[in-house]
């Protein structure tokens, strides 16, 4: 089985993020990591994928970075796709789903894998936009999946519990952190992952029109930044053994003992 | 000036339309003359007193999805509803597993964007501004929508007060969902409910949340015990959901529920911004943690540096005492 599973590079998120003052867009300069929320559905990709099968990676990036591509590499996909182009500065999630999608078309998946949201700019919507692009059934929010007879039997977490959802493939399936535990590369696959073939691409090789992406897709202009109302801390108490009476004063203060 | 139509996804959780919906109803009055509710599942008959109640002439019912799940069903009726004519200027969807799947096949169908983690709306001179809760909650983001209608805006709960508007019971009109071939093909065989006791999360006066700090899954039990004797509900982080402490039904934060509490109580949650983001509303915030550095303690009016495995037993020992 072939699976395609989208990954996307960020910044460091240990590093605080930034806003460019002038054009209100993400900072994404520098080095990127892989989007540890991808870890996972890499991991997943690879267990469902088999032997008979492979994991191709699809990703698009503002600078032509492959840093974080490389790590799922390393993990064993084997191979990548990198959309960069400078015309992809400023995109929002539907800009990303059609390049996502001419991107993952090349390729010929039986099963799609992204994450439910991306660490950094968390819409939770690209992968559907992508499905929906393609013509394909999605089942979000993923705790369990599992593949037989060209159907995926997903486990999907819903607000009461769990739902048990069927569908037919080729579809396109979110994963949340819970779904497998993601490997370490092994120094291996760590050699390995630097000769495995990564495919740059631009917009124009995708087919697609510059101006339906980007910031020229984007039809939202950001008005002002701020810092969110800050929300001070009040008093610091050290255990000493009778902590616990100074939280039951709280309570008696806010008569809720 | 205002917009003239708004519609308001509507979903149902146990027969009613859930909070957040009637929260985008009543904010839906403020910014437009017209306010339509979206329906799915078989319920809008019951349903339609409320979502009247709230504020909608008008239901706009996909009806019995057959166990298919809602996104692309649902998506497909409103285009085919907005490719006759019938188009709003804005669709609120409450940010909701379904929701965000209606949200996510609807943009991409109607080729118009769909902007997420809305926290604020406002309408002037006709033009939608939203805010957004940006970098796990950091940070606002102003933003003017610019393109043509309809905007679509995933709104986190919480975001407004809902309000009865006392409107009348509304017409409802059916809408067909249109032949969608392999896109809707995804179906539910079968649903699984976790037993909940005691009030719902969101709705708690008083919410004790775990975290990693707990230590164990069987720790959790402390949470659990402290929030009942306080009659409200145990929370979590997400740290201890993936790991598979405790169901997801129990997560607060950015993916999972947003609570407002009059206190709230964390025990072993450092406090990373997507944890805060779902709870810094709290009137009042208590923190237990054993590093005096936690970030949690900087929003905390009450924080007890100390060893939960220590504090929590005494604490709880010492209200059963006092019952
Ligand atoms: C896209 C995205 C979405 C996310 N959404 C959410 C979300 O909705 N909700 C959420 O919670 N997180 C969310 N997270 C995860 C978040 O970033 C943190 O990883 C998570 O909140 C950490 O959980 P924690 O505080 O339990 O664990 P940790 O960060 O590991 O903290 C454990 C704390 O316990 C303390 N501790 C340890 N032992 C003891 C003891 N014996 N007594 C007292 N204290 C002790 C430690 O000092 C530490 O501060 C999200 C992350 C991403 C990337
Ligand atoms: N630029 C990208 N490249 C590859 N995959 C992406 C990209 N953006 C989003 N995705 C995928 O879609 C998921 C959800 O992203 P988001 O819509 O940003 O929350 C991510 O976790 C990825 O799996």
């Amino acid at each position: 089985m072939n699976v395609v599973v989208c990954v996307k590079q960020i910044p460091d998120p240990a590093a605080p993020g930034a806003l460019d003052p002038q054009s209100h867009t993400l900072v994404r300069e520098g080095k990127l990591i892989l989007d540890d929320s991808d870890a996972y559905g890499v991991e997943m990709g690879l267990q469902l994928a088999g032997d008979a099968g492979e994991v191709t990676l699809v990703s698009m990036a503002p600078n032509q970075e492959v840093s974080g591509v490389r790590t799922a590499l390393a993990m064993g996909a084997a191979k990548a796709i990198v959309v960069s182009d400078p015309a992809l500065k400023g995109s929002d999630a539907l800009s990303t789903a059609k390049v996502l999608a001419k991107a993952i078309e090349r390729v010929g998946a039986d099963l799609i894998l992204a994450a439910t949201e991306s660490t950094d700019g968390y819409t939770g919507t690209t992968p559907v936009q992508v499905a929906e692009l393609l013509g394909l059934p999605s089942v979000t929010f993923a705790k369990k999946v599992t593949v037989s007879d060209g159907k995926v039997r997903v486990e999907r977490q819903t607000e009461a519990g769990f739902d048990e959802v069927e569908c037919p493939m080729p579809c396109l399936v979110t994963v949340t952190a819970g779904v497998v535990e993601p490997r370490y590369p092994s120094f291996k696959g760590i050699m390995a992952a630097k000769s495995k073939p990564v495919d740059q691409l631009t917009v124009a090789d995708l087919g697609l029109d510059a101006s339906s992406v980007g910031a020229a897709g984007a039809r939202q202009e950001i008005t002002s930044v701020a810092a969110a109302e800050a929300r001070g801390g009040g008093d610091i108490v050290v255990d000493e053994g009778d902590a616990h009476e100074r939280i039951v004063q709280f309570l008696e203060q806010l008569k809720l003992v | 000036m205002s917009i003239e139509k708004v519609w308001v996804l509507a979903e149902a959780a146990d027969g009613s339309p859930v909070a957040t919906s009637l929260e985008l109803l009543t904010q839906a009055r403020a910014m437009a003359a017209n306010v339509a509710a979206v329906t799915w599942g078989g319920g809008a008959a019951t349903m339609a007193g409320t979502l009247g109640d709230y504020g909608a002439t008008v239901v706009y019912d996909v009806g019995d999805l057959g166990g298919k799940l809602p996104g692309a069903p649902v998506a497909g009726a409103l285009a085919e509803l907005i490719a006759s004519g019938n188009r709003p200027d804005a669709i609120l969807v409450p940010a909701t597993y379904d929701g965000r799947d209606v949200a996510g096949r609807l943009s991409a169908k109607l080729d118009v964007p769909v902007l997420t983690n809305v926290v604020g709306l406002s309408v002037d001179d006709s033009t939608i501004t939203s805010e957004h809760a940006a970098f796990g909650g950091s940070l606002v983001v102003k933003a003017r929508f610019t393109g043509d209608g309809p905007g679509i805006f995933v709104v986190r709960a919480k975001s407004f007060a809902a309000e009865a508007s006392g409107g009348g019971v509304p017409t409802i009109e059916q809408l067909a969902v249109p032949d969608l071939g392999a896109s809707a093909a995804a179906t539910v065989l079968a649903r699984h409910a976790e037993e909940r006791t005691g009030p719902k999360l969101d709705e708690a006066d008083v919410v004790v949340s775990g975290g990693r700090g707990l230590g164990s899954a069987e720790n959790y039990a402390l949470v659990e015990e402290l929030a009942k004797l306080l009659n409200g509900a145990a929370g979590a982080s997400r740290a201890i959901v993936d790991a598979g402490w405790v169901p997801y039904a129990h997560q607060v934060g950015q993916t999972g529920k947003t609570v407002k509490p009059t206190l709230y109580i964390a025990c072993g949650i450092s406090g990373a911004t997507q944890h805060l983001v779902g709870m810094k509303g709290s009137k009042n915030i208590v923190a237990i943690n054993k590093d005096q550095e936690a970030p949690i303690f900087s929003i905390a009016d009450l924080g007890v540096v100390g060893d939960v495995h220590k504090v929590l037993p005494k604490l709880i020992e010492a209200l059963q005492a006092r019952r």
